[in-house]
């Protein structure tokens, strides 16, 4: 589904991304840790299109398509969402109106009809159901008053809604106390199927009890470091990444 | 020599308005022309060094030519009609009221008739009405005063409301076209109704419109009055917005201004009477090197009164914006609320905002505050709202929509509303 090859990239002429190789299959979670300032959320960034990145090497694939010629509403168009770390508040902007306006700009850049009105208010009250939304959160402007944990089950019900084949979650778990974080992983456990695929990024072990990877990979210094199974993760709340770190510097 | 110099601008420019006809005056009507004609003698055209217009320079409106002509043109107005408001028109075509092109649904208790028939039909309301409050010192109200040629006469008897809201419609047909419309707009006690001045330019160049509109509002009377000004790129306006406002009054002000090479408007309002709620609102688009200039007063003279005043813009390319607005809470106001903001979004390098809000209180029990932002749209915003699918244009577009809401919803005739999102849609697009 995504291919990210030798990917480079810098901020500001500060290099971040010195070499990401990944590959993502559909039907997978793939889960990122890393310490902090390892270049975890510049990955979320770069593949969801923030243009304050420069890519000074290497490409990234998806579903066959060179990712890094598209504008960021292009990479949403062809189904990559990103839940962000730090949901933006848009007063006046109501969250209906805004997800019926994105539902039907990606309908048409597949050339599909708009969206009917019956059909899109009955994906709302099934969606937001699922994330425990209450509906007059649903209709309220964007994130605006919402509560820490309102805010990511507001990023997992946008992406209900949008029905992405890769969804990108950077440190959605952050903040979040035990209810929330059981509510926003059990969203995103009922949306994974087949034919879509994860990337979770995270800082904390926690997290993967609830949304199971099929992968795991430390990301360190802008280069994942090591990769393997679900187990890892636990390997890595028990030994922090000190280990890594020193296995990495005796490699170079 | 530049006193003299002065002079012949002035006199010159005054020279356009020699020529008129105004057989239908009655005694009232002529005896305020005299005395603002005698006024405008004591008076200057501002300058840059006039603090009241330090930042609108009126030198091209000044040193243009203007005719003053009548046009009998066969003029379809559809696009100037407002859904639900077809039945309640008042059409003046260049300042000249046009029979055959208006139409007014008769209501007991309600007059909506040209300014020129009501001064005979309604002559007692005229002489208690007429030019009572507009200021002797602004030339440019005493230039309409002198020289009006017609307007909208409004009048809503005691417990009356106007079933449908009434639309006075302003059209220029010609090049350097000036104008004085005249609009006076009564509701008496516990009455009930909502008004919509708009300004259009068929066709032509420069025209200049010299605007005043008279609002008393009368012991607990509710009215809405809405201004929509878009004439053309190279047109002139510049309005005074006099209103009276007596006790337990509601009254909503809103103006709207999307085109004019220079638009400025005077808006002053004298709360005169205790728990009274004035609402006053605008939204101006400038573009090019446009400038809109929005000078409001609010006089709370007694106590017990709330006004809240809200002005939004978006200016984009060169074009320049400016706010002034004043609240007076003076002594005996005591128990005032007054609130005032007025926020800016700059979409370009080279626009410009001049903001200065403006409190002067002199009762010690109030509540007031202001506050002026500027900005730029959010980034993050813009960046969020993509990464859902949104295209930039319609990411930008739902913001400034969402920006213009909160004025916006101060409009209480509903199709207007709508025209005016619509119109904020377009004046968007590039």
């Amino acid at each position: 589904m995504i291919k990210i090859e030798n990917l480079h990239a810098s901020i500001d002429g500060q290099p971040i991304l010195k070499g990401i190789n990944l590959e993502v299959k559909p039907g997978e979670v793939h889960a990122i840790m890393g310490p902090n300032g390892s270049g975890k959320s510049t990955l979320a960034s770069v593949l969801a299109g923030r243009e304050e990145y420069e890519i000074t090497e290497g490409s990234v694939t998806f579903e066959g398509k060179d990712l890094l010629e598209l504008g960021a509403e292009d990479r949403a168009r062809e189904g990559i969402f990103l839940a962000f770390q730090y949901p933006v508040e848009i007063p006046g902007v109501s969250n209906i109106n805004f997800l019926k306006t994105a539902i039907n700009e990606i309908r048409k850049y597949k050339g599909e009809e708009p969206m009917p009105a019956k059909d899109f208010l009955k994906r709302v009250k099934e969606k937001s159901a699922l994330v425990e939304l209450d509906n007059s959160l649903a209709s309220r402007s964007v994130n605006e008053g919402f509560s820490g944990g309102e805010k990511k089950r507001n990023e997992i019900f946008q992406m209900a809604m949008l029905d992405p084949k890769l969804s990108i979650l950077d440190e959605t778990d952050s903040g979040l106390d035990i209810d929330a974080l059981r509510i926003v992983a059990n969203g995103v456990n009922k949306l994974k199927s087949a034919d879509n695929a994860s990337i979770v990024i995270t800082h904390y072990q926690r997290l993967l009890d609830y949304i199971v990877p099929d992968f795991v990979h430390v990301l360190y210094n802008g280069k994942i470091i090591k990769s393997g199974p679900k187990e890892l993760a636990l390997e890595l709340e028990e030994k922090g990444y000190d280990w890594l770190k020193k296995e990495e510097a005796l490699e170079v | 020599m530049s006193e003299i110099a002065t002079m012949n601008v002035k006199d010159q420019f005054l020279s356009t308005f020699g020529v008129q006809d105004f057989h239908f005056d009655t005694a009232a009507s002529k005896a305020a022309r005299d005395e603002a004609t005698k006024r405008i003698e004591g008076l200057d055209f501002p300058t840059s060094k006039t603090e009241y217009w330090k930042y609108t320079r009126i030198n091209r409106i000044l040193k243009a030519e203007y005719t003053i002509a009548e046009s009998a043109a066969n003029i379809d107005i559809t696009p100037f009609l407002i859904k639900g408001m077809e039945n309640n028109i008042l059409v003046f075509v260049n300042g000249f009221y046009r029979s055959d092109l208006s139409t007014i649904t008769d209501q007991k208790g309600v007059i909506a008739c040209p300014l020129s028939e009501a001064k005979k039909k309604h002559a007692k309301l005229f002489a208690s009405y007429f030019s009572k409050k507009v200021p002797v010192d602004e030339i440019f109200a005493n230039i309409n005063t002198a020289f009006h040629q017609d307007g909208a006469f409004i009048h809503i008897e005691k417990k009356q409301k106007a079933d449908h809201p009434i639309h006075i419609i302003n059209l220029i047909d010609g090049d350097q076209i000036i104008t004085n419309p005249r609009n006076l707009i009564i509701g008496e006690a516990f009455s009930e109704g909502k008004v919509v001045t708009s300004y259009h330019n068929l066709n032509g160049r420069k025209s200049f419109t010299n605007a005043v509109n008279e609002c008393f509002a009368a012991e607990n009377s509710f009215l809405e009055f809405n201004k929509l000004q878009e004439e053309n790129g190279t047109s002139f306006h510049i309005a005074t917005d006099q209103v009276q406002q007596e006790k337990s009054g509601n009254f909503t002000i809103n103006t709207f201004t999307f085109n004019g090479d220079i638009v400025r408007n005077n808006l002053n309002i004298a709360v005169a009477g205790e728990n009274g709620y004035t609402s006053l609102n605008g939204f101006y688009l400038p573009k090019a090197k446009q400038l809109v200039d929005n000078h409001t007063r609010v006089d709370h003279l007694v106590p017990h009164c709330e006004s809240h005043e809200l002005y939004r813009g978006v200016i984009d390319d060169k074009a320049t914006a400016v706010f002034n607005g004043k609240v007076m809470v003076h002594r005996d106001a005591q128990k005032t609320n007054a609130f005032q903001a007025n926020n800016n979004v700059l979409l370009s390098d080279d626009a410009t905002i001049n903001s200065k809000p403006e409190l002067e209180i002199y009762a010690d029990d109030v509540k007031c505050s202001h506050g002026s932002t500027v900005g730029q749209l959010d980034e993050e915003a813009i960046f969020y709202l993509k990464a859902r699918g949104l295209s930039e244009d319609s990411a930008i577009r739902l913001l400034l929509n969402a920006f213009a809401a909160d004025v916006l919803q101060h409009i209480g005739i509903e199709t207007f509303r709508q025209l005016i999102e619509e119109k904020i849609e377009t004046g968007l697009k590039k």
